[in-house]
């Protein structure tokens, strides 16, 4: 767990530093900071159970398994990426480790997330999906429709609120009139649960639960994990909105260095064990920029293809 | 041969593919047991393949199309009701940003075979909420199949074709259309998609219709003919692919066409058909191109004014005199 949490933190700084050498086109919004949550959750997943992510997806692919390579070749719109450019930082896909993408309509993946719940269920599999999403999109209609046919037909869905505090620049007291969005899960009959976002062991915990209670067929859990984001909403934003003194009380509970102590303290891993980890996480990371710097641009007239899957079955 | 009605052809497709393939799931508002569908295309199907292959959904458009996009991509084949087309608004992210572009997007990983069946048309006075042709907005969406069958046979074959495929489709279907019987083998056949029929032959004027402006097209010719009018209609079938060539080769022959659609004249399949005239078949016409669509209103509720805005006979008449 700890090389994953690290490898996602690592790899954002990755893309930070090559977005400002001109290296990525577009925007990049980045997962610093709310690493835990992937990594709690999917720590509990298999390979075969699913995942729907949103734009601040880069972690989902990584803590679900996704190749470094591919997914930073992505970033860079190169055609050795995951989605031969088509996608970018905001839609990355795996669909051969259950990581039905990435997509940048708040609150869209969730209705994706029921389906591939429901398709389980028909199917007849013991699989699950733990579908992403921040509190923004829970103030979408598709999140009050998923949520409440998920309940209503017991599916194995486990449904992560990433709570940062702010959609784009909008706290959250100004959008609605609650403190905690898992209070929401009482209107749909399920459990839910808010949990340190910035504590891996505790998302874990959390998450092992909702996902036993789903693989048990006793339908979808709601987990609010309250997180922060290291950085502003995308690349171009400076998240003046933040007050100073909660940016500091937030970086103090950073999920990494918070780990990384409890660690040391238990025992588990010792300072040279650590440094180890961080040292092949570093080359694994530059590895993947190697290669995705080498990589071709796709070719112009690739832009027409996969438009249709054609075939018949 | 057997004659059955638009409706009973819908349903034995379902039918057939349910039994054909496991993966065939329906899900939509009271299309189950209780109701069997508003139209009743799903009457009975329930009772066959049960309550969860034929799945009532609570009132959440965007969630059912999401379901079956979610589904898609995982293995299943689902079909989708939204119970009146004007209702697609409500699940439009779904259906044009996510079941046309999750393909696309993830550079062809995902096969998203799902079909969204929905009824246009106005005609039964039930007024601006529930009678609107939106075919346009859905063939201006790249990822996306449409169809607009205008008899059994086509919404039998076509639905076939599209519960098989490998792409999501938008399936039109027309409220008027559900009663019409045609004739139906008993034998399997599909109907393949960007292939448009010509519906009866002619030499002097080419109209080019779909759903339920085919049959009054065909009206219209019935009467032009004992006027010594020879009027051949091109029924395109689907809009995505959009047989251009059936269209080409019809104008070469006729070197006249009227387009005849339901929906509202402005940014329509009309003007569409009208471009492609105009790109690939000018230099054969000999008359103006001519457009009998629905003016640009919502539909009114009273009778009389809901006659007035419909396309009729009579207008498509006029418009065929007016090329000759």
């Amino acid at each position: 767990m700890y090389r994953k949490i690290l490898t996602i933190r690592l790899f954002e700084e990755k893309v930070y530093e090559l977005y400002g050498q001109n290296l990525v086109p577009g925007t990049i919004h980045l997962y610093a900071g709310e690493e835990a949550i992937a990594v709690g959750v999917c720590s509990n997943l298999e390979k075969t159970d699913y995942i729907t992510s949103t734009h601040r997806g880069h972690g989902h692919c990584i803590a679900k398994g996704a190749d470094l390579k591919r997914t930073m070749a992505e970033i860079l719109g190169k055609k050795t990426g995951y989605c031969k450019g088509k996608g970018g930082s905001m839609h990355i896909a795996d669909f051969s480790i259950g990581m039905l993408g990435a997509t940048a309509v708040v609150g869209a993946g969730l209705p994706i997330a029921l389906g591939a719940g429901l398709s389980i269920k028909l199917r007849g599999t013991s699989q699950l999906v733990a579908c992403f999403f921040g509190e923004g999109a829970s103030n979408q209609g598709t999140f009050h429709e998923s949520l409440n046919m998920a309940s209503t037909w017991k599916l194995p869905v486990v449904f992560v609120c990433e709570n940062n505090l702010y959609a784009m620049g909008t706290r959250q007291s100004l959008a609605m009139n609650i403190e905690n969005i898992a209070d929401r899960a009482a209107a749909y009959g399920i459990p839910g649960k808010v949990v340190d976002g910035n504590d891996v062991l505790a998302v874990h915990e959390a998450a092992n639960e909702a996902v036993t209670r789903a693989r048990r067929g006793e339908g979808p859990t709601l987990i609010e994990c309250k997180t922060y984001r290291r950085k502003g909403h995308s690349r171009v934003d400076p998240a003046k909105y933040r007050p100073k003194k909660e940016v500091e009380e937030w970086m103090s509970r950073d999920p990494i260095g918070r780990f990384k102590d409890r660690l040391l303290q238990a025992n588990s891993l010792t300072k040279t064990e650590i440094s180890q980890i961080e040292n092949e996480v570093a080359a694994e990371i530059e590895a993947a920029v190697k290669f995705a710097m080498e990589s071709p641009y796709p070719a112009p007239e690739e832009a027409l293809e996969d438009v249709y899957a054609q075939e018949e079955k | 041969m057997r004659k059955i009605t638009y409706r009973e052809a819908l349903r034995e497709a379902l039918r057939e593919e349910m039994r054909r393939d496991s993966a065939v799931f329906l899900l939509g508002e009271d299309i189950g047991r209780y109701w069997g569908g508003a139209f009743k295309v799903t009457d009975g199907l329930a009772e066959e393949f049960g309550d969860a292959r034929v799945r009532d959904t609570p009132i959440s458009e965007s969630a059912i199309v999401g379901a079956a996009v979610g589904a898609a991509i995982t293995g299943m084949r689902p079909v989708a009701e939204i119970m009146f087309g004007d209702l697609t608004a409500l699940a439009m992210d779904q259906i044009a940003n996510q079941a046309a572009k999750i393909r696309y997007m993830f550079g062809g990983q995902a096969k998203c075979p799902l079909v969204v069946r929905t009824p246009f048309g106005a005609g039964v006075n039930i007024a601006s909420h529930h009678s609107q042709s939106l075919e346009a907005w859905f063939m201006h969406v790249p990822g996306l199949h449409v169809a607009v069958p205008s008899t059994p046979y086509d919404a039998k074959g076509l639905l076939k074709s599209a519960i098989r495929g490998c792409d999501p489709v938008f399936f039109c279907e027309h409220k008027l259309l559900y009663p019409v019987e045609g004739e139906v083998p008993e034998e399997e056949y599909t109907v393949p998609f960007g292939v448009a029929d010509v519906k009866r032959e002619g030499v002097d004027v080419t109209v080019v219709a779909t759903l339920y402006m085919v049959h009054k097209a065909l009206e219209s010719a019935k009467k032009l003919e004992g006027e010594g009018v020879s009027v051949e209609v091109v029924d395109l079938r689907t809009l995505a692919p959009l047989d251009k060539q059936a269209i080409v080769k019809s104008v070469k022959k006729t070197g006249r066409v009227v387009i005849v659609s339901e929906d509202c004249k402005t940014g329509g399949v009309s003007g569409e058909i009208a471009a492609v005239v105009a790109e690939e078949a000018l230099d054969y016409l000999d008359a103006p191109v001519k457009r009998v669509a629905e003016p640009d209103t919502p539909i009114p509720f009273s009778p009389p004014l809901e006659q007035y805005v419909i396309p009729d006979e009579k207008a498509i008449i006029k418009a065929v005199k007016a090329v000759v």
